[in-house]
């Protein structure tokens, strides 16, 4: 017999890719519901308003000093019994929102870092040819602050897409639970999750792929 | 017309400008000398509200305001009146060559996009730079970026020019093709306020020399004079010690 059972691989594979719709959407929503509370987050931070700030350092404290699976525990299992609200809220949602909170913290911080890292003097430039505020954020900062910000948010969404594993823990038959399932039936547990390793891997590289193009075209008013 | 008034501006216990008072008639060419760190790039800037002044009166053109109380408004109409040259250009560096001088025209003055281009070339190839229109600020050499630089002010059509030591970053192999292209401005009549240590500028193309110590003006007047005949001891101090550093300099 040879270390590897490949036809069992090779029939798992399918069964697994019919999951990945399910990884996927979690990760997807997670990433834009995410970006969307980051920018808010990263605006406060650097017009530093009032009252708000202090709110969302500690927010950003807590979802960033705090493991995700714990976050997730806390909101699937902990809170429901406090706040009678959440107990209809399933293990995909609270995966969602989890993966939104958690990674909205880590993710505001790299948007404000790149809004603060465009050239001051190009604010300045702005300004002194009469430009409002709001035309010299739309027209000449979030520009090119996006493409400061683009490679560490692509890292993040990376990131994401392997964090939906977590959900398994919650009771979300993803990726991952699916390939738990499948191995306690077959006891195969090496060639299940060496399957399911690969399947995340290309996942990724296909991203990174992905991410690379985008950087290049981002980058082309900077080639010397 | 542009008058500054008893112009006050400090940061924190040090006044940078110590009440500056100063006229530029339409189509003068005023520059500012002066030792290093005594208000001329504050001067420029404050015309601006890049900062703002703690006390004064500003009159450009049709706009006169107290700048103690210059409303939102107020500001952006004295940025309208005036165009700013930065010594490290400052392009926008997601735009190209074109886009920087067409950008506020479509933006601040809402042209047309097609008008904004159009004109935008019509000015680079007045800076000889149409060959260079769709070029990133990041390809350019730095005489080139100041070209554009002081191309996108020309678009602005403000009343003075505001050149903010516009040599100074460049490597002196450039720094003659930016001279040139504001000497062609000043022959046009163009009004500028320009801060900058080329005494030999100053002293060709001036038609008032201004210069500045401690946060006043201590004297001004034509170059021939200023140059020759300066009045004040610490006139003759700084320009003993620059002219001694630019060996090519007539004495």
């Amino acid at each position: 017999m040879s270390v590897l059972d490949f036809d069992y691989m090779l029939g798992l594979l399918p069964i697994l890719l019919g999951y990945l719709p399910l990884t996927l959407g979690m990760a997807m929503a997670g990433m834009v519901l995410a970006l969307a509370l980051a920018c808010g987050l990263a605006v406060i931070r650097v017009l530093e308003i009032r009252g708000l700030n202090a709110v969302t350092l500690l927010f950003i404290s807590f979802f960033r000093g705090t493991p995700l699976l714990v976050q997730l525990f806390l909101f699937y299992y902990g809170l429901p019994q406090v706040l009678a609200f959440l107990t209809q809220i399933d293990g995909v949602t609270a995966t969602i929102m989890g993966l939104t909170l958690h990674f909205s913290a880590y993710m505001a911080e790299s948007i404000r870092a790149a809004i603060v890292g465009v050239d001051r003097s190009q604010t300045e430039a702005a300004l002194s040819i009469g430009m409002t505020n709001a035309q010299l954020m739309r027209r000449i900062v979030l520009p090119q602050a996006t493409r400061i910000a683009v490679p560490t948010l692509m890292n993040y969404f990376i990131d994401m897409i392997k964090a939906t594993s977590l959900a398994f823990t919650l009771g979300v038959t993803e990726l991952m639970g699916a390939t738990q399932k499948e191995a306690a039936g077959s006891f195969l547990y090496f060639e299940a999750f060496v399957t399911v390793a690969v399947i995340y891997w290309a996942i990724v590289e296909a991203f990174a792929w992905l991410q690379r193009r985008l950087e290049t075209r981002l980058n082309e008013a900077y080639r010397r | 017309m542009i008058k500054v008034a008893n112009l006050v501006k400090r940061f924190g216990d040090a006044s940078v400008l110590d009440g500056i008072d100063l006229e530029i008639e339409q189509g003068e060419i005023i520059v500012v000398i002066g030792p290093s760190g005594t208000g001329k790039s504050t001067l420029l800037r404050c015309l601006n509200f890049l900062e703002q002044p703690d006390a004064g009166r500003l009159t450009l053109g049709d706009l006169a305001v107290d700048v103690t109380r210059a409303s939102r408004a107020d500001i952006l109409a004295a940025r309208r009146h005036t165009a700013f040259v930065f010594q490290n250009y400052a392009l926008f560096a997601n735009k190209t060559a074109l886009e920087n001088i067409a950008e506020g025209l479509i933006v601040v003055n809402r042209w047309p996009k097609a008008r904004a281009h159009a004109r935008a070339r019509e000015i680079l190839e007045r800076i000889g730079l149409l060959d260079k229109a769709d070029a990133y600020p990041a390809s350019l050499s730095g005489g080139q970026q100041q070209r554009v630089g002081i191309g996108r002010a020309m678009a602005a059509q403000a009343e003075v020019i505001l050149f903010d030591e516009p040599t100074s970053s460049l490597d002196p192999e450039w720094v003659e093709e930016v001279l040139t292209l504001m000497k062609r401005l000043a022959a046009e009549r163009q009004t500028m306020l320009v801060v900058t240590h080329e005494m030999s500028f100053a002293r060709d193309v001036a038609d008032r020399v201004v210069f500045m110590d401690g946060g006043r003006i201590v004297e001004q007047g034509p170059p021939a004079r200023l140059f020759n005949a300066p009045e004040d001891p610490r006139t003759r101090d700084f320009l003993r010690k620059v002219l001694a550093a630019q060996p090519g300099e007539p004495s």
